[in-house]
């Protein structure tokens, strides 16, 4: 059964035609791959270069401290920087028990059906174009009183907040071990101390981060404060019955004036939202990869 | 001072025997040293037909046995023959797994704790549980960890605290090595250290039973030692149930020897338990015979 060996040929081990033709398509399709992912990059890129540039040069102390002119042309934006932070901060004080909680029963105490029912609802929530949670809320809670309040506008962005906040809650409670939920149990701790004092306590860093990007995510929302909050060329502290500004609606408004002042305002408004959302994204990346790190 | 402190709570001068001599290090006391524990008459536990199951799964057959007071039990046998299911229906924690339940009863000083009058809650502070792998909590100091059993508890003022922390950690021979850093985080600590620093924690809410599930199988030689020193100082006070992988362990430690094996359908079940010499020495049953001198498992 032995045959003879073939004969070795000198050339065997260098190129054919066919294995050029594949080196070469490699060569391409890596190129097409490598040209796909920089598309991707490129809109990020153009977005902040173009909002840093206008925007910079559209920075100046008027348009920190002053509101708008009862006229409309020229001013600041004091009126939505002051609207913003004030909605988005009784936003997140609305979105955190509810996100949280929610998360908790999720991952702590619901079984598996009803807690599957619940994650499905806060993901549709998040899927859902944020303008239909402005609707919704306009007829709950502007329509009944005739009047478009900052109130109204914080509870739409809380809606929008509480399903972001659920899930991050809920993958990081699911990532402290077991055996601490045990080690409490164990020593007589009742359940909700348990939870309490060992298991949110030990995923709290987790939760802020979570809360961080609801925070941004809300800051930036225009649709849910359209038919809510409305906007506002007066300063507003603390009148939650009426309305007010808010940074994203002050870009809305402006950008479409026929002035190249008001455009500027926009500009540099645009530049504040982007830094705010910015700062954010990047203390929330920091704080994770130095836990990662641990 | 009886003001301060809960009456429920015995109170701690009562209980000389508990804190050992300062600076005392433990030392393994052979069997033929140790006093008779017949006298003692709290922490015995009566196993009767117990059967644990997950759902459908069965994992613990017909065990009826019975824990002696103030003695060290160990339960031995192979992988997966019930051994940690076992121990864990002895203190309600079995029933944290979903769908797990149970048939049987288990009684504890004549009170069934199964009875739907009892608290799972407060017979755990009774009956404490020391795990395979060290477990303090990553957020808390190492005071925090062993007065965190009271603490989240409510049952003790922050005065009463400082003397908890300091005889239960003296108690767990881990106050010299730590006594500086209190403050310090729990998982600062090495294996053996944090093993410890669990038992303290347990100690610390007064129980009258310690469960240790493999509670050095994850530690080197030397912590192992100290961990088995430990429970020989413990044994005079309290009941304890220990699971092992390791026969010369629970020969080393031990007054009573529960061997466990797997059934065929599985199931883990009970084949002896008798002394510790009996069961190494001349069991009763060829299967031990096989365990004990390294035939199987």
């Amino acid at each position: 059964m032995t045959a003879a060996p073939p004969a070795l040929r000198a050339d065997r081990l260098t190129g054919t035609r066919t294995a050029n033709r594949r080196s070469r398509t490699d060569r391409t399709m890596r190129l097409v791959a490598g040209l796909a992912a920089v598309a991707c990059i490129v809109p990020l890129a153009a977005v902040l270069i173009f909002v840093t540039l206008n925007g910079v040069a559209a920075l100046d102390l008027d348009l920190l401290t002053k509101p708008s002119r009862a006229q409309g042309i020229g001013g600041g934006a004091a009126a939505a920087i002051l609207g913003s932070i004030q909605m988005v901060v009784v936003a997140t004080v609305i979105a955190i028990p509810f996100g949280v909680l929610a998360g908790v029963y999720v991952r702590e105490f619901a079984s598996a059906r009803p807690a599957r029912a619940v994650r499905f609802a806060a993901d549709v929530i998040v899927g859902i174009p944020s303008i239909l949670i402005g609707i919704f809320v306009f007829t709950v809670l502007v329509l009944p009183f005739k009047q478009y309040n900052a109130f109204a506008g914080s509870v739409a962005l809380a809606v929008i907040m509480v399903p972001v906040i659920m899930r991050t809650t809920e993958e990081i409670l699911k990532l402290v071990p077991n055996s601490l939920r045990e080690a409490s149990l164990a020593l007589g701790i009742p359940a909700w101390r348990t939870v309490l004092s060992v298991v949110i306590r030990t995923g709290l860093p987790g939760i802020l981060t979570g809360v961080m990007l609801a925070v941004a995510r809300a800051a930036g929302e225009t649709a849910p404060l359209l038919f809510t909050a409305l906007g506002s060329r007066f300063v507003n502290v603390g009148d939650f019955g009426k309305p007010m500004d808010a940074l994203p609606m002050f870009i809305y408004i402006n950008a479409r004036q026929p002035y190249e002042l008001q455009n500027q305002q926009a500009w540099g408004a645009a530049f504040l939202l982007l830094l705010f959302v910015l700062v954010v994204n990047v203390l929330v990346r920091a704080r994770t990869a130095g836990r990662r790190a641990q | 001072m009886t003001t301060e402190i809960d009456p429920a709570l015995p109170a701690t001068d009562a209980l000389p025997a508990r804190t050992p001599a300062v600076g005392v290090r433990p030392s393994v006391v052979s069997l033929a040293d140790r006093p008779s524990t017949d006298e003692a008459t709290s922490g015995r536990i009566e196993i009767r037909d117990l059967n644990a199951y997950y759902g459908d799964f069965r994992a613990v057959r017909d065990v009826t046995l019975t824990i002696k007071p103030h003695a060290i039990t160990a339960i031995i046998g192979p992988s997966g023959c019930g051994k940690s299911t076992f121990l864990r229906t002895l203190n309600r924690m079995h029933e944290l797994t979903a769908k797990a339940h149970l048939e049987g009863s288990i009684e504890l000083d004549g009170e069934d704790i199964y009875d739907p009058s009892v608290d799972p809650v407060t017979l755990r502070r009774v009956v404490g549980m020391v795990f395979q792998r060290p477990n303090p909590f990553p957020t808390m100091s190492i005071y925090d960890n062993v007065v965190a059993g009271l603490r989240l508890t409510g049952r003790r003022r922050s005065a009463d605290l400082d003397v908890v922390v300091e005889r239960s950690l003296r108690r767990a021979a881990l106050w010299d090595e730590v006594k500086d850093k209190l403050q310090s985080g729990g998982t600062s600590l090495s294996g053996g250290q944090q093993q410890r620093l669990c038992i303290a924690r347990a100690l610390a809410v007064d129980p009258e039973v310690i469960l240790m599930d493999e509670p050095a199988s994850a530690l080197d030689p030397v912590a192992t030692l100290r961990i088995e020193q430990l429970m020989a100082e413990l044994r005079s006070n309290y009941t304890i149930v220990i699971v092992t992988h390791n026969m010369q362990q629970a020969s080393r430690i031990s007054d009573y020897t529960a061997f466990f094996t797997m059934g065929t359908d599985r199931a883990g079940y009970l084949v002896e338990m008798d002394e510790t010499v009996q069961i190494f020495t001349n069991p009763k049953d060829q299967l031990t015979e096989d365990y004990v001198s390294g035939r199987f498992g």
